[in-house]
C-alpha cells in the first residue's frame, strides 16, 4: 500500500466511524430524559434501587393508592394515587409480579397538585405499590390486585 | 384528527385535567398468533404537561400502561389557562393538543 492510499482509507474509516458514533449517540439523546435502565429491570428492589438509589422505603398513610381489590381484565386496571405529602417531586407505580415492575413514573412540578390516575396492565396478581417521593424522602403505599385474565402477553 | 381528548377544569384553584391519547402500547411481549413473530415494542415513553407554557408534569411510561393510555393529574391553575399536552412514543412518534381550561 503507498502512502496516498493509506491516507485516503484511513480518512475513510475515520470518516465512516463518526457517521455510525453519531446514529448510535442520536436515538439516546431523543429520550434523555425517558429512564430505560430503569424500565428495563426486572426484579422489584433493583428497579426502586434504580429509581431512587437506594431503597429505604416508608410505608405511610398520607399515600392513598385507589386501585381494585380484583380486576377482571389485566389489560386495564384504573389506579390512582393521591397524597396530602407537601413538596411532592414524583410519583412512581411499582406492580412486582409484572416482567418490568417500574410501570410508570410522574415527574411533578411546584405547581403541581399531588394527584395522578391511570390504566395498566397486570400479567399476574401483584401487590401494586405507589412510591411518592417528598422532600428526598419515599413514602408508599401498597395494594394487592387480584387479576383474573392477564393484561401481557397472549 | 388528533390522538389526545383533552379536558381540563377548574375547581378552587386547582384545575384537573383528564386525557386519553389513542395509542396501541404495544409491550414487544405479544405474539401475532398467525405468524408466531413478536409484534415489536411501540408505547408512549413520555408525556409533558404544560399550563401557559409552563411544564407542570413529565410522565414516564412504560410498556406496562394500558392501551390508549388515560392521564389525570392537577396543578394549580385558573380558569381560561392554556393547557398543552405532548407526547412521543418509542418509534419517535409525537402529537399535542392544546385546550382552553373551563
Amino acid at each position: 500500500m503507498n502512502r496516498r492510499n493509506f491516507l485516503k482509507n484511513s480518512l475513510m474509516t475515520a470518516a465512516t466511524i463518526t457517521t455510525f458514533a453519531g446514529l448510535m449517540i442520536k436515538p439516546k439523546r431523543l429520550y434523555a430524559a425517558w429512564p430505560k435502565a430503569s424500565f428495563d429491570i426486572t426484579e422489584l428492589n433493583a428497579s426502586i434501587n434504580s429509581v431512587y438509589g437506594h431503597n429505604n422505603l416508608d410505608e405511610s398513610s398520607e399515600v392513598k393508592l385507589k386501585a381494585p381489590d380484583i380486576a377482571e381484565n389485566g389489560a386495564i386496571v384504573p389506579l390512582n394515587v393521591k397524597t396530602k405529602l407537601k413538596n411532592v417531586e414524583s410519583i412512581m407505580i411499582f406492580v412486582e409480579n409484572n416482567p418490568q415492575p417500574l410501570s410508570s413514573g410522574y415527574n411533578l412540578s411546584s405547581k403541581s397538585v399531588p394527584t395522578v390516575g391511570t390504566r395498566i396492565k397486570m400479567g399476574k396478581t401483584s401487590t401494586v405499590m405507589a412510591a411518592v417521593k417528598s422532600d428526598g424522602k419515599i413514602y408508599t403505599a401498597s395494594k394487592e390486585v387480584k387479576v383474573t385474565i392477564g393484561g401481557c402477553g397472549g | 384528527m388528533s390522538t389526545i381528548k383533552l379536558r381540563a377544569k377548574e375547581s378552587k384553584g386547582v384545575v384537573t385535567v383528564k386525557a386519553i391519547i389513542k395509542h396501541p402500547m404495544e409491550t414487544g411481549q405479544r405474539k401475532n398468533k398467525k405468524t408466531g413473530e413478536k409484534i415489536p415494542a411501540h408505547f408512549i415513553q413520555q408525556v409533558i404537561g404544560k399550563a401557559n407554557g409552563e411544564e407542570v408534569i413529565t410522565v414516564n411510561w412504560g410498556p406496562a400502561v394500558s392501551k390508549n393510555p388515560y392521564l389525570t393529574f392537577g396543578y394549580i391553575g385558573a380558569k381560561g389557562d392554556t393547557v398543552e399536552l405532548a407526547w412521543e412514543d418509542n418509534q419517535g412518534n409525537k402529537d399535542s393538543l392544546k385546550s382552553e381550561v373551563k
